[in-house]
């Protein structure tokens, strides 16, 4: 038993498939809290695999003739809220900056976001609402899935015990995307309830993705149709009523539960009011460009 | 148990014997190592007391896994002002009378250095913004942000 710091993508699924038991270690924002708890005890005939010094998770590319950004699975929420990556995926950004504190967002990963799988993961509506596919490495090779079907339940995804996530490949979009949330302060919160929206212009299309009202993030498709149907692309303008029944929809959508940080009443009112002020702010920003 | 493993702490290496696989940074900075500076409270990032600077980073000593942070180049608050002489900043704090309890005072120090490190300039909001990990339950935070101003009025020098 031992902690394998990996170098490569290699030899960290190898590690892992060794030993099905073993834990990827990411940035630790999360399964050190569980460590630190006493929640979790890394078993004697297992490895801890920290991941986050193979250089093809720490790194990203912009592919512009694919108009795709790949970001490595490491790649901190630091990297994600400065340029020249905030200005490809602003959403993202946004989201970043909400995450923790900055020793939070120096350590915590996108593919930790996606590990940990919690319905307030501060990156996974950015994710769903893009479109994103995760590349998952496994001894057997490489696939590549949507991430909306890599999120199964709370703290609960698809992957196999000798899955390591490598990176995240989403569309540089034309047009606006936005990301807001619910907490009771402006740092170290965890979302009461979030939102992400993207108006693509050039594929006429609306991403929708609602976070910590349901058992995983949730993505709202028929939504999504029907507010792009109401849209007008060219000047980018709407009925009034569209953008009341877009959020009325969307919170009408979301399945929120009570907890200890919101009744479900709340979250269900939040996701309406974030839903209207991101598509207010995206077509104000847009009808202004047009 | 883990296997002995090498830490570079402040310019030193460690070595860590009888360590328990997964413990944190922090617990072996504090009772491994002997450096009592970073405190430890949350245990989960929430407060930033224990907060530390690995390979140029700001982030919680709590949740770093001490065995994954091998090789990495660790400064606490003992590595700020190794000669005994406080720094600009930890002097600042103790004429603006940004100390009270002191708990948080020495993650307080390394979150304003790495700040003051990467911006020399910022703004109220942005010190705010890049203190918002580091819990105070003394001072309300008004003298702290003057410390930090005090500091980058005499930087400015």
């Amino acid at each position: 038993m031992a902690v394998f710091v990996a170098t490569d993508v290699a030899s960290a699924v190898e590690r892992l498939d060794d030993r099905p038991e073993s834990i990827v270690l990411a940035g630790g924002t999360d399964l050190m809290v569980e460590v630190n708890d006493g929640r979790l005890r890394p078993l004697p005939d297992a490895d801890v695999v920290a991941v986050n010094r193979i250089a093809e998770l720490r790194s990203w590319r912009h592919d512009v003739a694919a108009a795709t950004v790949t970001i490595g699975a490491a790649v901190t929420y630091s990297e994600m809220l400065a340029e020249p990556l905030a200005q490809l995926v602003p959403a993202l950004a946004e989201a970043a900056r909400t995450v923790g504190s900055p020793q939070i967002r120096n350590a915590g990963t996108l593919g930790g976001n996606l590990g940990t799988c919690s319905p307030a993961g501060d990156g996974l509506p950015v994710l769903a609402a893009l479109g994103a596919s995760a590349e998952v490495a496994s001894t057997q090779g490489r696939r590549s899935v949507p991430v909306v079907d890599v999120m199964q339940g709370p703290k609960r995804t698809t992957l196999g015990s000798g899955d390591l996530i490598v990176s995240f490949t989403l569309p540089v979009t034309d047009g606006w995307q936005g990301y807001a949330k619910v907490g009771v302060r402006n740092a170290m919160v965890i979302a009461i309830a979030s939102t992400c929206l993207v108006l693509d212009r050039q594929r006429r299309s609306v991403g929708l993705a609602l976070g910590s009202v349901g058992p995983t993030v949730l993505r709202a498709p028929e939504l999504e149709a029907a507010f792009a149907a109401a849209l007008d692309w060219r000047t980018m303008s709407v009925h009034a009523d569209a953008v009341r029944t877009f959020a009325d929809g969307a919170a009408a959508f979301a399945a929120p539960i009570d907890d200890h940080r919101a009744s479900a009443d709340y979250r269900r009112h939040a996701i309406g009011v974030l839903t209207r002020r991101l598509a207010a702010r995206g077509l104000d920003a847009l009808g202004a460009a047009a | 148990m883990s296997d002995q493993f090498t830490l570079r702490v402040n310019g030193a290496d460690h070595d860590v014997r009888d360590s328990w696989l997964g413990e944190s940074l922090l617990e072996v900075l504090r009772n491994r190592i002997g450096l009592l500076g970073s405190k430890g409270a949350c245990e989960q990032g929430e407060c930033g007391s224990c907060s530390v600077v690995v390979d140029g980073e700001l982030v919680c000593s709590c949740l770093v896994m001490a065995a994954s942070a091998i090789g990495q180049s660790i400064t606490t608050v003992e590595g700020i002002a190794p000669d005994g002489a406080p720094s600009d900043v930890q002097r600042a704090f103790v004429d603006a009378g940004a100390v009270q309890c002191g708990f948080c005072t020495p993650g307080l120090i390394v979150a304003v250095h790495s700040l003051l490190e990467s911006d020399g300039e910022p703004s109220d909001t942005e010190v705010r913004e890049a203190l918002a990990g580091n819990l105070c339950r003394c001072t309300g935070y008004g003298r702290i942000l003057e410390a930090v101003e005090r500091v980058v009025v005499e930087r400015r020098r």
